[in-house]
């Protein structure tokens, strides 16, 4: 089981975590400008890399509050924590064979 | 019946001599025995029968690899099968039988499957039962299960507890021999929280007893900073070094204490891990190596020191390398005769030479075992010289008469932790074995596990990969002192032997014993096709029975690879997966179990409900009054008459598990805009409004109404199913989407506790009890939502309708629930007021033709269901751009519209309905049920449903059937407003 810092918490187990899926997915300011294929895109398509993913967590029995965090989905490391709206450290794209 | 207690000798208490029965024998023991040494110390040699062709098993080792001796301990709710009599610790009063005979172990009726031996071969079920339809194997599977077994399960409840526990330290070390010893002790010098966990009944491992172990671990047990975990098995290295053990706290007695746990788990959080899990011996294989008394070397050695027993009276030992003499040393020392010693190797060093001479056994180099001679147990071996190129030859065998036979064939280092957290295991030519790959976690392995096996080298490695741990932790440990062990002359280097038969040798030979696969049924899977290593592990079955291959795994892989021709790294292993030995679901369950399986939510009037006759049912986790069943009314009376009742005067029903979600802040009216597909905007202060969420990707997903409390406070309702996501998406909308809107969201399902007052007498009746409200429909008209007082309580009140009747939705605080519920009730006595339950409410929702969770399934959209009008075209919310897309819109899609029955059926939820005249088979659905009740006001059974083209097919006379129980009903396609289409009740 993962550990994660809460960044309004502390150190605590995974179980009390909910994962949110991609970080940085930014919800269209002027969606009548859109094109279907952009709203696709929007809506149902994510990345999903051999390494370094942004993605967000909700501290869902906790403190309820989402955060973003960046983990390499090969080893699960956890590489970072920081807080919504902002954009993520400066951080080594880790390539895999 | 060979093995007998010796006189003196072995950590055995012989002053506490414990009763026990086998198969309902009576014997005694000693403390400090196993199951498996007082049953040896009592001459027993029949454990057990194998798996497929039921052949005698005995003693095979003397830990957690055992593949024969498994028994089923104890009997009724505690009775535990397939545990392996090596590792129980004898108690007095024990019960166990042996598995997998029948009628008796001694005489066993399958044993027949032996003459039908060819038949049993690799892959002989998929071969032999796969008829031409998938019901002959499951004809075929009831009789292959109950012929080919292991112990049956008990299906009573378990009496005993079993505890959690979550632990953090600095360093973890699994295994407590010589290396794991002193890595906990040199960790702990540093001040590090150090965790030593070991599965055997004392830590110590090779070491248990000695005067420089009891000393090592007294003076850890004296330290604060150190825990010791003996009877702990350490089975699974999991994500970001957690470790998950199982302590057996009570497995040892008849039954736990008082206030004892029988089994505690433990999810261990090491910051670093020393992995000092030992290594077991392998055997060597040939015919008939399965008979009772054929035994590892070190297991011997292990009853004689440990147990004070002898494994036989005339002892034969079969070695490749030294690791067999440190066995015969031991018999030698505690008097038992050692007859002969077959080694396959032409010389052995002196020391080994110095052993075998003190003995006084016929030295046999160069030598093999070649097959196992007896009945059913060990008579004696046929020898026959040995080729390291050409392997043993055929002929000149020579008899040898023994009772036991010893087979060393080198060790193999238990690596499965280090495998689950670690790249591919590394082969180690010189040892013939795989070792630890490298680590993905912070762990590092010291001794046997590393492939080191002389015990002043596992001291020294130990202690190193302890300070290291320590360092890594940012601790500085001070140097220890290692107990002075003499470098021993004696060489664990094998000789490679895997198979000792010569070409023709006779009988089978075993490679993995608890699931019967032979060297044959290798070869079989090979010229079968079956190449990968993990082909081969699946068609023959080899390592996956309980013992997971623990002596097995090795072999098999050196017999696939003479079969392949290629070396056994190039063969490659699998990787182990946790758990390492079985663990008890019990333990894994811990507390979670009956109704603390997950938590009960009960509404603030519960007791008043179950006090009054309720029948509770569950919605997710809450309970609710299903009816209010009166005398001998079935279910369906008793919705039936409290419908009829809500209808004629008025009733009430607990709505607390709706969930509500206060929402506050100055945007709080913007925010509802957009997540709501109707406006919110223009809501005024004291008012309800019906609102519909839709999913961003423009399906329905939920409904409720929110109310205005003030210009920034708003209470929105959502249904009880989804209160806890709806809450969730809109934390999330607020923290990642629009984090510049100024909005708090606050579950507050729980502080409110609401009822429902439905009928056309519910304003008269809430007017008597109300002490400051006008409830005139002037004063508060249909949508209004006040704040009163009711006996000087708090309440809210608001005028709304799901049953299509004037009614009003009264909240109040959680603790005050039961006070208003009972003085509302009381005040409706003059009008005939009754409680009505779910299903009642259903029935009433139903004739109105209100949807609810069976039509918002998450494949309908608002316009399927009739509600398009509320999806507003002037504004941008939540789904809105997705409304559009082709698949959303096709006139094809199934729409909501009403059915009644014709013939005066039953209407099940579920069916589907077809055309009257549609003959085809299955014939042609063109949609399906979603709800369905009998109606009180319409007096017939009436549904909701989706249909094709539904509204154009009013009218129309359809089918509902329902094949599965052979159940077809005529129903009429009708609006879905079944009752007061124009809604004229609830507005008055």
């Amino acid at each position: 089981m993962l550990q994660i810092t809460c960044p309004h918490c502390g150190a605590r187990a995974e179980s009390e975590f909910h994962n949110g899926g991609e970080a940085h997915i930014e919800r269209p300011k002027d969606p009548a400008a859109l094109t279907d294929a952009e709203w696709a895109e929007f809506v149902f398509l994510r990345d999903n890399p051999k390494g370094l993913l942004l993605e967000r967590w909700n501290h869902t029995q906790g403190c309820r509050r989402w955060f973003n965090v960046a983990r390499d989905t090969v080893t699960y490391e956890i590489l970072a924590v920081y807080p919504m709206g902002s954009q993520p450290p400066a951080l080594d794209p880790r390539r895999y064979v | 019946m060979s093995g007998y207690r010796l006189s003196s000798g072995g950590q055995i208490d012989r002053a506490r001599p414990l009763s026990f029965a086998f198969d309902g024998k009576r014997y005694q023991g000693y403390a400090g025995d196993t199951l498996a040494s007082a049953l040896l110390a009592n001459g027993v040699d029949l454990f057990g029968r194998s798996f497929k062709y039921h052949r005698p098993r005995g003693l095979f080792s003397a830990g957690v690899e055992e593949p024969n001796a498994l028994v089923t301990l104890r009997s009724g709710a505690r009775a535990e099968p397939n545990t392996r009599a090596t590792v129980v610790e004898l108690y007095d009063g024990l019960e166990a039988s042996s598995q997998n005979r029948w009628p008796s172990l001694a005489f066993d009726v399958m044993a027949m499957n032996q003459l039908a031996g060819p038949l049993f071969s690799a892959g002989f079920y998929y071969k032999t039962f796969m008829g031409p339809t998938r019901k002959a194997w499951m004809l075929y599977e009831y009789f292959i299960r109950k012929a080919a077994g292991l112990g049956a399960g008990t299906l009573l409840p378990d009496p005993d507890r079993y505890e959690e526990m979550n632990a953090f330290c600095d360093v973890l070390v699994v295994g407590a021999g010589p290396a794991g010893l002193m890595a906990a002790t040199a960790a702990a010098s540093s001040g590090a929280r150090v965790i030593l966990a070991d599965e055997q009944s004392a830590l110590g491992g090779n070491l248990r007893g000695s005067a420089s172990a009891q000393e090592n671990l007294a003076g850890l047990a004296a330290l604060d900073n150190v825990t010791l975990l003996a009877r702990t098995t350490v089975y699974g290295y999991y994500d970001d070094n957690t470790l998950g053990a199982v302590e057996r706290v009570a497995d040892h007695v008849a039954a736990p204490a008082e206030g004892q746990p029988r089994e505690r788990h433990w999810t261990i959080r090491a910051k670093q891990v020393v992995l000092a899990t030992g290594a077991i011996e392998r055997p060597i294989i040939f015919g008939d190596n399965d008979k009772p008394g054929v035994m590892l070397a070190d297991a011997g050695r292990l009853y004689v020191e440990r147990h004070g027993v002898a494994p036989g009276r005339r002892v034969a030992v079969f070695a490749n390398n030294d690791g067999a003499y440190r066995s015969v040393a031991a018999l030698t020392t505690a008097g038992v005769a050692v007859s002969a010693i077959v080694d396959a190797r032409r010389e052995i060093g002196a020391e080994a030479q110095a052993i075998a001479a003190a003995s006084g056994a016929e030295l046999l180099l160069g030598q093999v075992v070649t097959r196992a001679l007896g009945g059913q147990r060990l008579s004696g071996i046929e020898v026959a010289a040995f080729d390291p190129v050409q392997g043993a030859r055929d002929g000149a065998q020579r008899q040898i008469s023994a009772d036991c036979l010893l087979v060393s064939g080198g060790w193999t280092p238990t690596i499965h932790l280090a495998s689950q957290a670690g790249g591919p295991a590394r082969w180690d030519d010189s040892l013939t074995a795989f070792l630890p790959g490298e680590a993905s976690q912070p762990w590092r392995a010291a001794g046997a596990c590393q492939g080191t096996l002389d015990s002043a080298a596992c001291f020294a490695e130990g202690a190193q990969a302890g300070a290291e741990a320590a360092r890594a932790c940012g601790l500085s440990p001070n140097p220890v002192s290692l107990p002075g062990a003499k470098t021993e002359p004696l060489a664990d280097v094998p000789l490679p032997v895997w198979d000792a038969r010569p070409p023709h040798g006779k009988g089978k030979a075993f490679v993995d014993l608890q699931h019967d696969v032979t060297a044959s049924d290798i070869s079989l899977a090979h010229r079968e096709g079956f190449r990968s290593v993990e082909h081969l592990k699946r068609y023959t079955t080899l390592g996956m029975a309980t013992d997971q291959g623990k002596t097995s795994n090795v072999t098999g892989l050196a017999l696939m690879a003479r079969e392949r021709k290629l070396s056994i790294p190039e063969v490659g292993t699998t990787r182990f997966r946790p758990p390492y030995t079985p663990v008890s679901l019990g333990a894994l369950a811990g507390q979670a179990r009956g109704s603390h399986f997950r938590p009960t939510r009960r509404t603030a009037m519960h007791d008043w409900h179950v006090e009054n006759g309720a029948e509770m049912q569950a919605a997710g986790l809450w309970l609710r009054p299903r009816i209010y069943a009166q005398g001998s009314e079935t279910v369906e009376q008793a919705y039936s008459r409290e419908a009829r009742q809500v209808r004629a005067s008025v009733g009430m029903v607990d709505v607390s598990t709706l969930g509500k979600i206060d929402v506050q802040g100055l945007d709080a009216a913007e925010f509802l805009n957009r997540v709501y597909s109707n406006g919110f905007l223009k809501l005024p202060e004291g008012k309800a409004r019906y609102g519909l969420m839709l999913r961003e990707d423009g399906f329905l997903w939920d409904d409720g109404t929110t109310w205005r409390l003030s210009e920034t406070q708003f209470l929105m309702t959502t249904t009880t199913a989804n209160a806890a996501p709806v809450l969730s998406q809109l934390e999330f909308l607020l923290a990642a989407v629009w984090p510049e809107l100024k909005v708090a969201v606050t579950s507050v399902t729980e502080q409110w506790a609401g009822m429902a007052v439905s009928g056309p007498k519910s304003r008269e009746v809430l007017a008597s009890v109300l002490d400051d409200l006008d409830m005139s429909n002037e004063a508060l008209p249909f949508m209004g939502v006040r704040k009163g007082h009711l006996n000087g309580l708090p309440v809210l009140v608001a005028r709304l309708s799901f049953s299509g009747e004037l009614a009003y939705e009264v909240y109040c605080g959680a603790h005050h629930g039961e006070a208003v519920w009972s003085r509302i009730l009381e005040a409706g006595k003059p009008f005939g007021m009754i409680p009505y339950g779910v299903e009642a409410l259903g029935t009433l929702r139903i004739e109105k033709g209100h949807v609810a969770g069976p039509e918002l399934d998450g494949r309908t959209t608002a316009e399927d269901l009739g509600l398009a009008g509320m999806t507003s075209r002037k504004k941008h919310y939540i789904g809105s751009s997705m409304l559009k897309r082709e698949g959303l819109t096709d006139p094809a899609r199934l729409k909501l519209v009403g059915f009644v029955s014709a013939d005066g059926g039953k209407i099940r939820a579920g069916a589907h309905l077809v055309a009257a005249n549609d003959t085809s088979s299955p014939p042609r659905s063109l949609g399906h049920i979603t709800s369905t009740t009998y109606s009180p006001a319409l007096e017939k059974y009436i549904a909701l449903g989706l249909l094709e083209d539904g509204p154009e097919r009013v009218g129309e006379k359809l089918v509902a059937t329902y094949p599965l129980k052979n159940i077809d009903v005529d129903v009429e396609v009708v609006s879905s407003h079944f009752f007061d289409p124009e809604g004229s009740r609830m507005h008055v």
